[in-house]
């Protein structure tokens, strides 16, 4: 069986691509960490991949807007690449900055009908950077990534993870397709810890296929027991963290495809 | 053709909320305002285009609108979308031409991807308010006291009237020698303090020989290179010095201060450990390097940003930030930055407005401000900033300070860069700007109220994410070995870092060759300008094509710009022409030593007098939990990235309720057991009390907080960063020796060797009153140790939280009652007092224990008393942890128990709870381990004092039958929150 393979994109101000190789490697994968622009000047170089995935990071200082310049490069320089790929069976994965990159792109199918963006990630409520730890509440549907998960603990850290649409109707329409796949929730104490203010505690979300998946809060920084603020005297060392099942998950998928 | 593109929020205006909370803080009587993000765009585009442009690239689709048109046309003006009031009062806040806008560089190059090339940007922010509520000069006002820095911002009311944004032609040359001969010594001054050079008279002199002996005067470029080489932040003006010292214990004599306390300590360790010597490169490169597997050696620096950010906190910061970050980035042959830590001195944050002095900028806007600079640098650079502390006192108001740390990774024996004659003299990164001149000696200048108007240009503001580009370029080529040797452009720039690396060969620079931000540029301002984000490297030209080709991929401009010789001189050329030269054995060595006198008298001591009579046990315990140096820094925690990279595993804020961590951990590398401790000691209550206690307390903190999480106590590496007064006064220098005295003792002992260190001096602030007398202050003396611990495998690192109900709660370590300079003292409870002091023997045989346990694992918690003593270490256990606790205070093992007069009248009851005797330590144990822990501990000085309980509640008793205080979880832990909370509402 040949061994999956992902590609990491790299690019000025990305900075979680070497945690993120990490995990999928600690998941029994191979990765490459590969520069957009050296993407861009030869793009066949994805080829050799089964999965794409932009990990968190600045992209571009997100200056003008968290992610607004990758995306921007990605839709004029490999738009086509990356719907070929996708349609080939590739799987595509955004974390934090890569996940407000692949909401840009329209690579979620979050377009209305006028072809015009009709879904973002804003401001935090509270105006600022927040890094804290969240509880999640999966609800799989078709979304690869996410297959056997429930309830889990995972980080975020951002300052634009404000998941919001242009009204309830689009938002409505979303949802009936099952593209809502991952939200905040209360935690054992009962309370919400959505962090930014999502709209319907929304923490992530994929397209119609179920194959790209974008998610504010961070698997990779989950991959291990000692990744979690409370693990030291009460869980092993050496378990595996929640985080871990993503990676896992996205390797089964390819490692059925590649046979 | 100058456009605009105005992008404006549909609704949820957070900006413009922020302006109505400033305006109505200031006394201005306003509810709405509009804001919006402008983009002055210059380049020879038409309508469809810029249209094109704002909306691609400028406006979300979902959240936003955007105008675009011609600068200074109406639509740009009149009310924004959304907005009610016809007669609005409009004004800008925007860059001052020459400050760098990270945003707007980033646009020019997104631009050019949508095949649109701009000539020039520049970013604005943009508000409107009703002219019914507001005048123009109370905008102005409002725009320069909460909006806008004077240091790097214009404010401009009413529309704006720009042509064109680019500017200022090509420098032409000219050489100016300056007149030195005839000159006598306070016209020298006055001509050092005219150029800002912070050269001495005696300093001139010696200059103004070396110059005579060649035949001629210097030229200004030769005299700023020895002004920013003999700076007191680039070599130690004082702490090397001779000092003749008298102190209590009579005279002693120094030649070299440093040399013979912080180094000497450090050689006698090493020398001590022989062929185990586990130190690598100490005060030698830009950052200390010790051991750490066998694959990888760590290095660590910690730097102080103090005066650039008293008058610009957010730009002072971050590039304070970035730059300790380039000091490990320029170690040997580069190393990777693992993690940051951050500590800030500041004054109380309610200072009362009319007591703070012209000029100064109020504590909470200045801790904000450092905050978010530190935030936005080390998050954008993906660094976690995972340690630090905030310590207050009055007497920062003047002179805040600002400690920014790394730590780094490198491969084993990478840590000797070494020049090679004709290697290239590359420079990297960012371009060279007029940001930033003068910032070496700057910093060596006492900051007035008039600094922010004179010092405006010695301010920088950093674009993180060209540091982390040009981190990308350094670590790949450093992993391809492509240079022999790297620096960082900090204080002095281009003149210190080559200056540095061809101390010993020379070499040649064609300073025309530098690129530059805009034209007009000077040679003496590339050669002393401190933009940021530069490294330097040292080349073979047989590298140079693939190091280019490196630099391309990552989008980093690299440019040779002359060679190291092995000639000993350092020529410096403007288009093949000779600009100045300079013998690189007078740059470095010719600087005349001045012998220093140094006098220390211990304050006089006064009895303690307490303050109780409002007061009991909770009420006590309630305010030390809530006071500022004590209560929790979550607002602060939560925006920093102190997760990024993935390796943390001792973060901040630890157990199910995020209690205060001792020591922060890190992997060193992912995957790998072994882990990297940071500890931080800071007693500066005690700096004006006894500064040898202050530095030795300080030490015994920072290397507890590593001991009470894991750490091997044979292999801690300590870090020094003195701030201090003004030290050319006797007894101003007399705390210094004292304090060097203390690192040097504390060093020694506990076999922790100093690796790396700075000092700040001269942290004096000057104002007139309003009756037009000169007033200064001078902070306490500060010291911050930072302790860099090592852990064979982070599963054997220890929390501070309790875990479970019922274990068995200990204290380790001897406990001691003096309250001076201690918690109680800040909260106003006591005052005067002896202070506690270091024991040494105690301390190592606490540690020892400790390490001991560990290794058995015994420990299923521990936490250092510090501020506040055990009462607060205990409520902050329960904190963590949501559970509760019951303890005996009679079973604390005291040194001079006799000392109380009884033991449960609350002055003694508090003697106990609150002492600041360092070296004791909290640990919680499982019933079923009480045995084996007794074992181990036999022969030792510690007690069981109680356990942990599920009922959430802290009991404190005197005896087992007499309940002293009985307290819930939840209340303790609102009260250590209370002040973090307060500051999460505050200014952003």
């Amino acid at each position: 069986m040949l061994s999956p393979r992902a590609l990491i994109l790299r690019g000025p101000g990305t900075n979680c691509d070497q945690e993120t190789a990490y995990a999928f490697e600690r998941a029994g994968g191979h990765t490459k960490c590969i520069h957009v622009q050296a993407l861009a000047q030869s793009p066949s170089l994805l080829d050799d991949f089964q999965i794409f995935c932009i990990p968190g990071g600045f992209s571009y200082g997100d200056d003008i807007a968290s992610g607004r310049i990758l995306a921007l490069e990605l839709t004029e320089r490999l738009g086509d690449t990356l719907r070929r790929f996708h349609e080939r069976g590739g799987l595509i994965l955004g974390i934090c900055n890569g996940f407000q990159v692949l909401l840009q792109t329209g690579l979620l199918a979050t377009e209305c009908n006028s072809g015009q963006q009709a879904a973002t990630l804003a401001r935090n409520t509270s105006g600022r950077f927040v890094d804290c730890w969240v509880q999640l509440q999966a609800t799989p549907g078709n979304c690869v990534f996410l297959r056997g998960l429930d309830r889990f603990e995972l980080p975020v850290a951002h300052a634009e993870g404000r998941f919001t649409t242009v009204d309830n109707t689009f938002f409505q329409q979303l949802d009936a397709r099952g593209q809502f796949v991952l939200r905040y929730t209360n935690d054992r104490a009962g309370q919400q810890t959505n962090p930014n203010g999502s709209e319907e505690n929304i923490a992530g979300m994929c397209d119609t296929t179920g194959r790209i998946f974008g998610l504010m809060p961070h698997p990779e920084r989950f991959i291990e027991a000692t990744q979690h603020p409370a693990w030291a005297g009460r869980l092993d060392p050496q378990a595996d963290g929640a985080g871990l099942t993503f990676f896992r998950n996205a390797l089964r998928v390819i490692g059925k495809d590649l046979g | 053709m100058l456009w605009e593109v105005d992008v404006h929020l549909r609704r949820n205006d957070t900006t413009a909320q922020d302006l109505v909370t400033a305006a109505n803080e200031l006394g201005f009587d306003i509810h709405t305002a509009h804001a919006a993000t402008g983009w002055l765009i210059e380049g020879d585009m038409d309508l469809d285009e810029i249209q094109r442009i704002g909306e691609r690239l400028f406006t979300d689709p979902v959240t936003e609108v955007c105008r675009v048109a011609k600068v200074g046309e109406a639509e740009l003006v009149s009310a924004p979308p959304g907005a009610q009031e016809a007669d609005n009062l409009i004004f800008h806040v925007l860059p001052k031409p020459g400050v760098t806008d990270p945003a707007a560089e980033s646009a020019k190059e997104a631009m050019a991807l949508l095949g649109v090339n701009a000539t020039a940007i520049r970013s604005l922010k943009k508000y409107w308010v009703s002219a019914k509520c507001m005048t123009s000069e109370q905008v102005a006002e409002t725009a320069w006291k909460r909006l806008a820095s004077e240091a790097i911002h214009e404010v401009v009311v009413g529309p704006l009237t720009l042509s064109r944004l680019s500017g200022g032609s090509r420098w032409e040359l000219k050489r100016e020698q300056v007149k030195l001969n005839g000159l006598n010594d306070s016209e020298l001054e006055e001509l050092s303090r005219r150029q800002c050079l912070a050269l001495t008279a005696k300093e001139l002199h010696a200059v103004r020989e070396h110059f005579n002996s060649l035949g001629r005067e210097p030229f200004e470029i030769e005299l700023e290179t020895i002004a920013q080489t003999w700076s007191e932040h680039c070599c130690h003006k004082t702490l090397g010095s001779p000092v003749d010292h008298t102190g209590p214990d009579g005279e002693s004599h120094y030649d070299n201060l440093l040399k013979e306390t912080v180094f000497a300590s450090t050689e006698i360790v090493r020398k001590k450990l022989g062929p185990d010597d586990w130190c690598v490169s100490v005060f030698r490169d830009n950052s200390g390097v010790v051991r750490f597997d066998g694959d990888h050696d760590i290095c660590v620096k910690v730097e102080t940003h103090n005066h650039p950010s008293a008058i610009e906190p957010y730009g002072g910061a971050a590039t304070g930030l970035g730059g300790v970050i380039r000091d490990v980035l320029g170690t040997g042959h580069g190393a990777k930055p693992l993690a940051n830590l951050d500590v800030f001195c500041v004054a109380p944050l309610d200072t009362p407005a009319k007591t703070i002095p012209p000029g100064i900028i109020p504590p909470k806007k200045l801790l904000h401000g450092v905050v978010a600079g530190v935030r936005d640098y080390g998050n954008r650079m993906g660094i976690p900033t995972i340690a630090g502390a905030v310590a207050f006192h009055p007497g920062y108001l003047g002179n805040p300070l600002v400690f920014c740390g790394t730590v780094g990774i490198m491969p084993r024996d990478s840590a000797d860069g070494r020049v090679e004659p004709g290697d290239l003299v590359v420079v990297a990164g960012g371009r060279t700007g007029r940001d930033g001149i003068h910032g070496a000696t700057f910093s060596s200048i006492e900051l007035s109220s008039e600094s922010e108007n004179q010092s405006g240009g010695s301010v920088q503001i950093g674009h993180a994410i060209h540091e982390k580009t040009v981190t990308d370029f350094v670590l790949a080529a450093s992993e391809e070995h492509l240079f022999h040797a790297i620096t960082d452009c900090g204080a002095g720039g281009l003149s210190s870092a080559v200056g540095e690396m061809g101390s010993e060969l020379g070499a040649e620079v064609d300073l025309d060759k530098a690129p530059l931000k805009y034209d007009g540029l000077s040679a003496t301002e590339v050669w002393i300008s401190e933009a940021q984000e530069r490294m330097v490297l040292a080349v073979s030209p047989s590298e140079w094509p693939r190091l280019a080709e490196i630099a391309r991929l990552e989008g980093v401009e690299a440019t040779p710009i002359g060679t190291f010789t092995g000639n000993g001189q350092l020529t410096l050329r403007w288009n093949g022409e000779l600009v100045g030269e300079l013998n690189c054995h007078f740059l470095h060595e010719g600087r005349p030593r001045e012998r220093l006198q140094s006098k220390f008298t211990p304050p006089q001591n006064l009895p303690v007098r307490w303050s109780l009579d409002d007061g009991n046990f909770e009420t006590v315990l309630l305010e030390l939990l809530r006071s500022e140096d004590v209560a929790s820094k979550e607002w602060i925690i939560r925006q920093y990235d102190h997760e990024v990279q993935g390796k943390s595993v001792l973060k901040p804020l630890l157990g199910p309720m995020g209690g205060p961590a001792d020591a922060t951990v890190i992997r060193g590398v992912l995957g790998r057991p072994r882990g990297i401790l940071i500890g931080i000691g800071l007693r500066h209550h005690l700096g004006t009390i006894n500064p040898f206690e202050m530095a030795v307390g300080g030490i015994v903190e920072a290397v507890s907080n590593c001991i009470a999480s894991g750490a091997d106590p044979e292999r801690i590496a300590l870090l020094d960063n003195f701030c201090w007064g003004d030290c050319r006064r006797p007894d101003s220098l007399g705390t210094l020796v004292e304090a060097c005295r203390g690192c040097y003792e504390a060093a020694v002992t506990l076999r922790a060797p100093f690796v790396s260190g700075k000092d700040s001096l001269n942290n004096v602030f000057t104002w007139k009153d309003d009756a037009g007398v000169i007033k200064e202050q001078s902070i306490p003396p500060t010291l911050l140790a930072t302790a860099i611990g090592q852990i064979n495998d982070v599963g054997m690192c220890i929390s501070s939280d309790f875990k479970r109900a019922s274990n068995r709660i200990a204290i380790i370590g001897i406990s001691t009652t003096e309250l001076g300079g201690s918690q109680l003292a800040v909260i106003g409870r006591i005052t005067g007092g002896d202070i506690p002091k270091v024991n040494f023997k105690n301390c190592e045989e606490a540690f020892k224990s400790i390490y001991g346990l560990n290794q058995q694992r015994l420990i299923a918690s521990c936490h250092d008393l510090s501020d506040g003593g055990l009462g607060v270490a205990l409520a902050e256990m329960a904190i963590g942890g949501g559970l509760g606790a019951d303890i005996d205070l009679e079973k604390v093992p005291l040194r001079d128990a006799g000392n109380l007069a009884k033991h449960d009248d609350l002055m003694s009851l508090l003697r106990v709870a609150c002492a600041e005797t360092p070296g004791r330590f909290l640990i919680e144990v499982k019933e079923e381990d009480t045995t084996e822990v007794e074992e181990i501990l036999r022969g030792s000085t510690w007690s069981w004092i109680g356990t942990v309980t599920n009922d959430s509640l802290l009991t404190v008793r005197c005896g087992e039958n007499s309940i002293v205080a009985q307290t819930s979880i939840n209340k303790l832990a609102t009260a250590w929150r209370e002040p973090s909370t307060a500051q999460t509402h505050g200014v952003s």
